[in-house]
């Protein structure tokens, strides 16, 4: 992303440093440009933030804030983990392959993904991602069904086990279906199917040798069929994690716990029918168009329920500044601009001049950068005293926080003026062929250094990271006086079963600040009668 | 520590682990083959009138009703194979899980014959949209046949020393293993009408 901000910013100037090594004249070339953009989008996505809020989040914490000592299938754990290496090894070795990586977009759309070099290791290396994701959710789904601790009802749950819940079976039901996808069009590049081909496709002046009859919209059916509740699955474990963090630290209960609950369990439903507003340009007529745009308008009544119900938990606490609050707080309005502005592209009329726009590039990188991301951060701070008995650097944390914040502005927003303008996505020149934008390309200097300067700010995190762990404030078992069950185990968890005796349940997730408590929080493990 | 509810079920759900291990994973299984099912529609409605019909006129329909039984019988056989172990009677256990075994040889022996005879006709894969997802539906449905075959070679011989220390596990193994098995039949009861019938 570092090298295309350049060339976006500084049309056909050699890229510093690393270029002359790279290419002829170190500029970076319009192939590479397009391999860099497609396995972006897909690494950040399948090997980055599924794996790490799923995979990681979900397997360590789980377990813990359900009181029991494991996952329900270790094997099947290894399995994952496993099929997950292979896929990530497929992936980034397609780099150094002499194709060079997949480059028609992290949505590989045919015709186009099926004659582009690369795209055969993309697709293998999929299906041992997808398989992987299936293994671990169903895992995920087992363990938070069967095993959950003595006492610990279903509204007892911290939401982020919830969430965990809904995304997992997201993970179970969608993935599947581009499996199937993925199978499709390695049919078509190895053995010479048109499942993606129509009747009579010309490439570059010459009618292509298939026999046609397929439909390249098939395959944008089911891509979208997953990924739209994949955004979900982007989306859901970082508003569990911004849940727990928020409740600790305004000492008062979650606001409307039940609520939050019904409309995740309700989105995960929705999430299923509302794909093709992915697809509006696509000529699909007015009744479908009609369909899934009232389905969109649907699915965004539960995410400005859970939105409403984290601001809400906000008034009248007492709020603590720390670092991973910091991040959960910023997550709010970050999320909220990203999910507003989902909403011009969830109405055909105003979606059909932002579709391929910066706008639509703008509007998900809110939900899921300044977003998710900023959510795994405060999950970081938030969780690594559990993990490593110690607390990270607040100072370092904040210098870590605000220069992000400002950073992740400076690239998204201009993105919005771009895409208003017109400027499509996925140029190389960054839009300077088009004379109608002109004034706004100074806008892609802007994004650029800005993008520069955020990564730079993460060496602040990495340093954090490794000194902390030695020299971190040492924590106890619960240094942030919260309530739920990972709380209750040593820091770092015994090895092999997690607590050191049986845990049982007395009492829902977030009993914080009850009027005539002694202590302004309340374990889940403390029994009914010590209250008072 | 154990990890709780491997064998026995938790009261609350009704369930052991595995067996709701299994109902996810076929869930997932119901998506993949869905997935492909309405690909199948998708070409069907964009190929010229009877087109599909047409190119279908290719198959075998015989080989493929006797294959149709031969997966029937495996799934009875697959239940007698647990009934037995329910009832304590090992050998026979053995028996049904032979015969099991043997149907699945059976049916990919009889597929063989089919692809082969396809392709000294010159058609594969690529003569038409029909033949294409012929080709994908039956050789992933293929893939799932040979996945349960190891699995039950394994139940079969090495794997049923379990037995010895384990009954009640291992009798909860084959009957997730018959789950399976059951569904993978079912896949193909869904794909012989459509492929070779209509
Ligand atoms: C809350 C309400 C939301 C609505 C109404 C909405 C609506 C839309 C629509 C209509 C598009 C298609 C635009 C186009 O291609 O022309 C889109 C694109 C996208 N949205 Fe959202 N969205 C919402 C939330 C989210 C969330 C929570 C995420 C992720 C965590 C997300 C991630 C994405 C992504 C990744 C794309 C672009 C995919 C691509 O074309 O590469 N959206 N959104
Ligand atoms: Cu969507």
């Amino acid at each position: 992303m570092m090298v295309m901000r350049w060339q976006l910013a500084y049309p056909e100037t050699p890229v510093p440093f690393i270029g002359e090594f790279l290419w002829e004249n170190g500029i970076l070339l319009p192939e590479v440009y397009n391999s860099l953009g497609a396995m972006h989008g897909t690494i950040m996505i399948f090997l980055g933030v599924v794996p790490l809020a799923v995979g990681a989040f979900g397997n360590y914490f789980v377990p813990l804030q359900i009181g029991t000592i494991d996952m329900a299938f270790p094997k099947l754990n290894m399995t994952s983990y496993w099929s997950y290496f292979v896929g990530g090894v497929i992936m980034v070795a397609s780099f150094f392959t002499p194709e060079g990586a997949a480059r028609s977009g992290w949505t590989s759309y045919p015709p186009l993904s099926v004659f582009e070099p690369g795209q055969t290791l993309w697709l293998i290396g999929m299906v041992f991602l997808i398989t992987s994701s299936l293994l671990g959710s169903i895992n995920i789904i087992v363990t938070i069904v069967q095993l959950r601790a003595p006492g610990l009802k279903w509204m007892r749950l911290p939401f982020f086990v919830w969430a965990q819940l809904v995304t997992s079976f997201l993970l179970v039901l969608a993935f599947p279906p581009l499996e199937a996808a993925a199978v499709l069009q390695l049919m078509d590049r190895v053995v010479g199917t048109s499942f993606f081909l129509p009747t009579g496709l010309v490439v570059s002046g010459e009618m292509v040798a298939a026999t046609g009859g397929g439909s390249p919209l098939l395959w944008q059916h089911l891509f979208w069929f997953l990924a739209h509740p994949e955004v979900y699955v982007l989306i859901l474990p970082a508003m569990g994690i911004v849940c727990e963090v928020i409740a600790n630290n305004t000492r008062k209960p979650i606001w409307g716990y039940k609520s939050l609950v019904y409309a995740t369990v309700f989105l995960g439903f929705m999430s299923f029918i509302v794909w093709a507003h992915h697809m509006f340009m696509t000529g699909m007529g007015a009744t479908m168009s009609a369909f899934f745009q009232t389905t969109t308008m649907i699915i965004s009544i539960p995410s400005v329920v859970i939105l409403t119900a984290f601001f809400l938990s906000l008034w009248g606490g007492s709020i603590r500044f720390n670092t991973p609050m910091l991040f959960a707080l910023a997550f709010l309005p970050m999320f909220g601009i990203g999910g507003l502005t989902g909403l011009p592209l969830g109405l055909s009329a105003s979606d059909i001049p932002l579709h391929d726009t910066y706008y639509v590039i703008g509007h998900f990188h809110y939900v899921v950068a300044p977003g998710t991301i900023f959510a795994l951060f405060a999950g970081i701070y938030y969780w690594y005293p559990k993990m490593t008995g110690r607390k990270m650097n607040e100072t370092l944390g904040k210098l870590h926080f605000w220069p992000s914040l400002i950073f992740m502005n400076g690239i998204f927003m201009p993105m919005f003026i771009q895409g208003l303008a017109g400027i499509s996505r996925r140029l190389w020149d960054g839009g300077a062929i088009y004379s109608h934008a002109a004034d706004t390309l100074w806008l892609n200097e802007v994004m650029s250094v800005s993008a520069w300067l955020l990564g730079i700010v993460q060496l602040v995190f990495i340093v954090n990271f490794i000194y902390s762990m030695k020299k971190g404030e040492k924590a106890g078992r619960n240094p942030w006086d919260a309530t739920t069950l990972e709380w209750v185990a040593p820091s770092p968890p015994i090895a092999h079963g997690n607590f050191e005796s049986e845990i049982e349940v007395h009492r829902g997730a977030y009993e914080y600040s009850v009027p005539g408590r002694t202590r302004d929080f309340t374990p889940q493990t403390e029994p009914k009668k010590s209250d008072n | 520590m154990e990890i709780p509810y491997t064998v026995e079920e938790r009261p609350d759900t009704g369930l052991n682990n595995s067996k709701l291990g299994i109902w996810l994973f076929l869930a997932s299984e119901i998506m993949l083959f869905g997935g492909l099912f309405s690909a199948y529609v998708f070409l069907r409605m964009g190929a010229p009138d009877g087109a599909f019909h047409e190119w279908g006129q290719e198959l075998n329909i015989p080989l493929a009703t006797v294959n149709t039984l031969v997966l029937i019988t495996s799934s009875v056989t697959m239940v007698m194979s647990w009934a037995s172990l329910k009832m304590n009677e090992f050998s026979k256990y053995k028996l049904y899980m032979g015969v099991t075994l043997l149907c699945a040889v059976g049916f990919l022996v009889i597929k063989y014959f089919e692809y082969t005879a396809k392709f000294d006709h010159h058609i594969y894969p690529s003569t038409n949209t029909f033949m294409a997802i012929y080709f994908t539906l039956t050789g992933l449905h293929g893939l799932h046949i040979i996945g349960g075959m190891i699995v039950m070679f394994y139940f079969w011989f090495p794997g049923s020393k379990m037995w010895q220390t384990e009954p009640e596990h291992f009798a909860n193994r084959i009957e997730v293993l018959g789950l399976y098995w059951h569904f993978v039949d079912l896949v193909w009861i869904f794909l012989f009408p459509i492929l070779y019938l209509l």
